[in-house]
């Protein structure tokens, strides 16, 4: 791996012998890639017959290209908890995954609340980080849900969109007016539906399994109260959303409708949501301490089809890291929250696997999608789109050592797991950050 | 046309609440004695006798500064004895409610009360129960008639007419009674309205009062022959409404980069008290295209004008 934080991309770079899968279209042909520029030039079957000249050749012998995976959803420590994780290590580790657009929740001490700090960020980004690092700005000043930020001014900024990252704003006027404020803008506005007060107590999914351990459990409707009151909103104010996180089959319920009454709204579900359920917790593994919580395997099943027929628009990582001090906790004293940058790919891929969903739809999920509602020009195959790619293995089997994780913190839920399906290359614009042989 | 002549012209309402249900006539009316009165008060001698012996109340409710003493010196200019009523040396502050100070008040047999005050509609009950003329100074965010017919002759002096006009009226008209006002005079005398402001200042059903809604500063002020910019109280530029100040500037702040969208001989207005920085810039405020001082010697005349257009109803004349 370069250790280089922007290497200069070779002018001319050809993917060889290559799967190509492009999640725009759902195409899938073998044939070469060529990359000038830092852009996509050409790519296709035909390619083959006529190589260009002068160009650098990378065998992907007989491996998928697609375009690199755009997470909307990472939290990243700095500044204020560079301790757990900082633009230049959570860059690492989407490298690693094949992560090459990350949006970075405001949630930081000072969060990003004000134009300077989105600002700072970016420059630090450009400076640190060897993929494409995006902060969202606070939706509201300090993250207190009480007085909406600026939002204008963050949007010239360059703020990805609007979001209180891991909280919720509780006070209904306050999501309206800025529901209503954002529009003028264009501005989208993200949000974690969870009611505070309902989750109270709560640490994990309410249900049998939390009265057995002893635990307070989380209502579904902590979730399906905040996400039906926001789409309430939306038809009042015509505002652009999204659910940031969808956990359970009521809320899936409720997103198909408000998508039928032709509402301007899309929503992503967490990584975790898709492979786990409350079972993986076990013996109080605090590493699955979520928000949202696990739910029961019916949710995930429900999650995991609206994910395939497209009612779920993006997968998210919802990267956040913890050190060992807030998580070797007891269950219910520690803090939230799992990595999961670096293994999205291949925890996406046991879907795929298992034949839940095709190939093509999940990397929808992990690139076009999200490139669309972000309105970035990456996140296809397209000639003359940013030349943000991976090759992979989707069968390469492994057995995840927390140890190789290039994440500051360790405290992955697939600790141990035998996954499927390596990045062996990422490509940012052009320039290869991630090699592994 | 009325002819010109020492007996006003005749004003068929009793109490002027509002614009609303004024014909595009009446507020012509208003106007050419505005006119007159604008001449009576550049002279030496700026007092008439039309209310000798009247009297008139302004009972403000509401903290004013230039609107009460417009009323005053309008008052005095034309003879009547004035008296200021304040909320703070009132009985209301000892818990005495709206229609007992009106029935208290009326026992001193007023000609004339202007009223103010911060609750939309008040001014229409205090008239229900008193037998003089009440002028609306401002009720909540409803009505200002006098302010929009100030405005409306500072328009007339400076265009000609104000037919065909195109007025964008720009900033926080959620909660102003300056703007309803002028919405609906300007209509009335055939003028293109346009509301410019954030979302969240803009109230429901604003495109169904008979204006073209912009949140797009720029594109609203395209072609504009008149700008008029309101104040945004300060208690909702800190995120309630409006982000900040600064953000409110750089998008809906009239400088003179935005004021160069609107035609060039476009002209500036304010209803004041102005936030320089926030919704007008100080080198526009004070420039070559501001009406904003003209404007206040026009709300003089038009305040003589009303009372002495209501005077005309008074018993005994």
């Amino acid at each position: 791996m370069t250790t280089r934080p922007t290497p200069a991309p070779a002018r001319k770079l050809l993917l060889a012998n290559a799967r190509l899968v492009d999640p725009a279209t759902g195409r899938e042909e073998f044939g070469d890639l060529l990359v000038e520029d830092g852009l996509i030039a050409d790519f296709g079957a035909a390619l083959r017959a006529a190589r260009p000249e002068g160009a650098t050749v990378l065998d992907c012998r007989g491996e998928v290209v697609a375009p690199g995976l755009i997470d909307m959803r990472a939290f990243v420590g700095e500044p204020g908890a560079e301790h757990r994780e900082t633009l230049a290590s959570a860059s690492r580790a989407a490298a690693a995954g094949g992560v090459t657009t990350v949006v970075c929740m405001p949630d930081t001490n000072p969060p990003v609340d004000e134009p300077a700090v989105v600002d700072y960020l970016n420059r630090r980004a450009r400076d640190t980080a060897i993929v494409r690092m995006i902060p969202a700005a606070a939706l509201t000043k300090g993250l207190a849900g009480r007085e909406m930020t600026e939002i204008g001014l963050l949007r010239e900024a360059g703020a990805a969109f609007l979001t209180d990252g891991a909280r919720s704003v509780t006070n209904a006027q306050v999501m309206r007016r800025a529901l209503t404020y954002a529009r003028d803008f264009g501005a989208l506005i993200v949000h974690h539906c969870e009611d505070p007060d309902l989750v109270g107590d709560g640490v994990m999914n309410e249900g049998e399994l939390a009265s057995r351990l002893g635990l307070h459990g989380i209502p579904r409707e902590a979730e399906t109260l905040m996400l039906e009151r926001d789409l309430r909103l939306v038809r009042l104010t015509g505002g652009r959303y999204h659910a940031a996180m969808v956990s359970c089959a009521d809320s899936v319920a409720i997103m198909a409708r408000a998508k039928s009454d032709g509402l301007d709204v899309t929503c992503g579900v967490s990584i975790n949501s898709l492979a786990l359920n409350e079972n993986d917790i076990g013996p109080y593994r605090t590493f699955l301490k979520l928000s949202p919580p696990l739910r029961h395997e019916d949710d995930r099943i429900a999650v995991v089809e609206a994910l395939s027929d497209g009612l779920i628009d993006v997968i998210v990582s919802d990267h956040n890291p913890q050190d060992v001090e807030t998580k070797r906790q007891p269950f219910a004293e520690c803090a939230d929250g799992a990595i999961g940058l670096e293994t999205m790919l291949a925890v996406g891929l046991r879907l795929v696997h298992s034949g839940e969903i095709g190939l093509a739809a999940l990397l929808r999920a992990m690139t076009t999608r999200p490139a669309e509602i972000l309105g970035l020009p990456q996140g296809r195959l397209a000639r003359g789109a940013p030349a943000d790619l991976i090759v992979f293995d989707p069968d390469e089997p492994f057995v995840q050592d927390p140890a190789d994780l290039h994440s500051r913190s360790k405290n992955t839920p697939f600790d141990g797991a035998r996954l499927q399906g390596r990045v062996h290359v990422t490509i940012v614009g052009g320039a290869i950050v991630y090699q592994r042989d | 046309m009325q002819p010109a002549s020492s007996t006003p012209p005749r004003f068929p309402h009793r109490h002027l609440l509002g614009i609303e249900g004024l014909s595009a006539r009446d507020i012509t009316t208003l106007l050419d004695m505005a006119d007159e009165a604008v001449e009576v008060s550049r002279q030496v001698e700026k007092k008439k006798a039309t209310l000798r012996g009247r009297t008139q109340i302004n009972l403000f409710f509401e903290a004013s500064t230039r609107t009460q003493s417009s009323f005053e010196l309008a008052g005095k200019r034309l003879g009547a004895d004035v008296m200021n009523m304040s909320v703070a040396s009132s009985s209301m502050k000892k818990g005495e409610t709206l229609i007992d100070t009106a029935m208290t008040l009326n026992a001193m047999r007023p000609d004339l009360i202007v009223v103010r005050h911060h609750a939309a509609g008040a001014v229409h009950l205090l008239a229900r129960k008193v037998d003089c003329s009440v002028i609306n100074a401002g009720d909540g965010a409803h009505e200002h008639p006098t302010q929009a017919l100030l405005d409306a002759l500072t328009i007339r002096r400076n265009k000609g007419t104000i037919h065909g006009l195109v007025v964008a009226i720009c900033g926080d008209i959620l909660h102003s009674r300056v703007a309803r006002s002028n919405i609906i005079l300007l209509n009335a005398l055939g003028a293109e309205v346009r509301a410019i402001g954030p979302s969240t200042l803009l109230p429901a059903g604003l495109e169904r009062m008979g204006v073209e809604v912009f949140t797009d500063m720029r594109k609203g002020l395209d072609g504009a022959d008149i700008v008029m910019m309101l104040r945004l109280q300060r208690e909702r530029m800190n995120g309630s409404f409006v982000p900040s100040t600064k953000e409110y500037f750089h998008f809906f702040g009239l400088d003179a980069e935005k004021l160069a969208c609107a035609r060039p001989d476009a002209l500036v207005m304010h209803p004041g008290p102005m936030n320089r920085g926030v919704e007008i810039a100080s080198d526009i405020a004070d420039g070559a295209q501001s009406l904003i001082r003209e404007q206040v010697e026009m709300g003089v005349a038009v305040r003589m004008a009303v009372l002495e257009a209501l005077a005309s109803h008074l018993p005994n004349q």
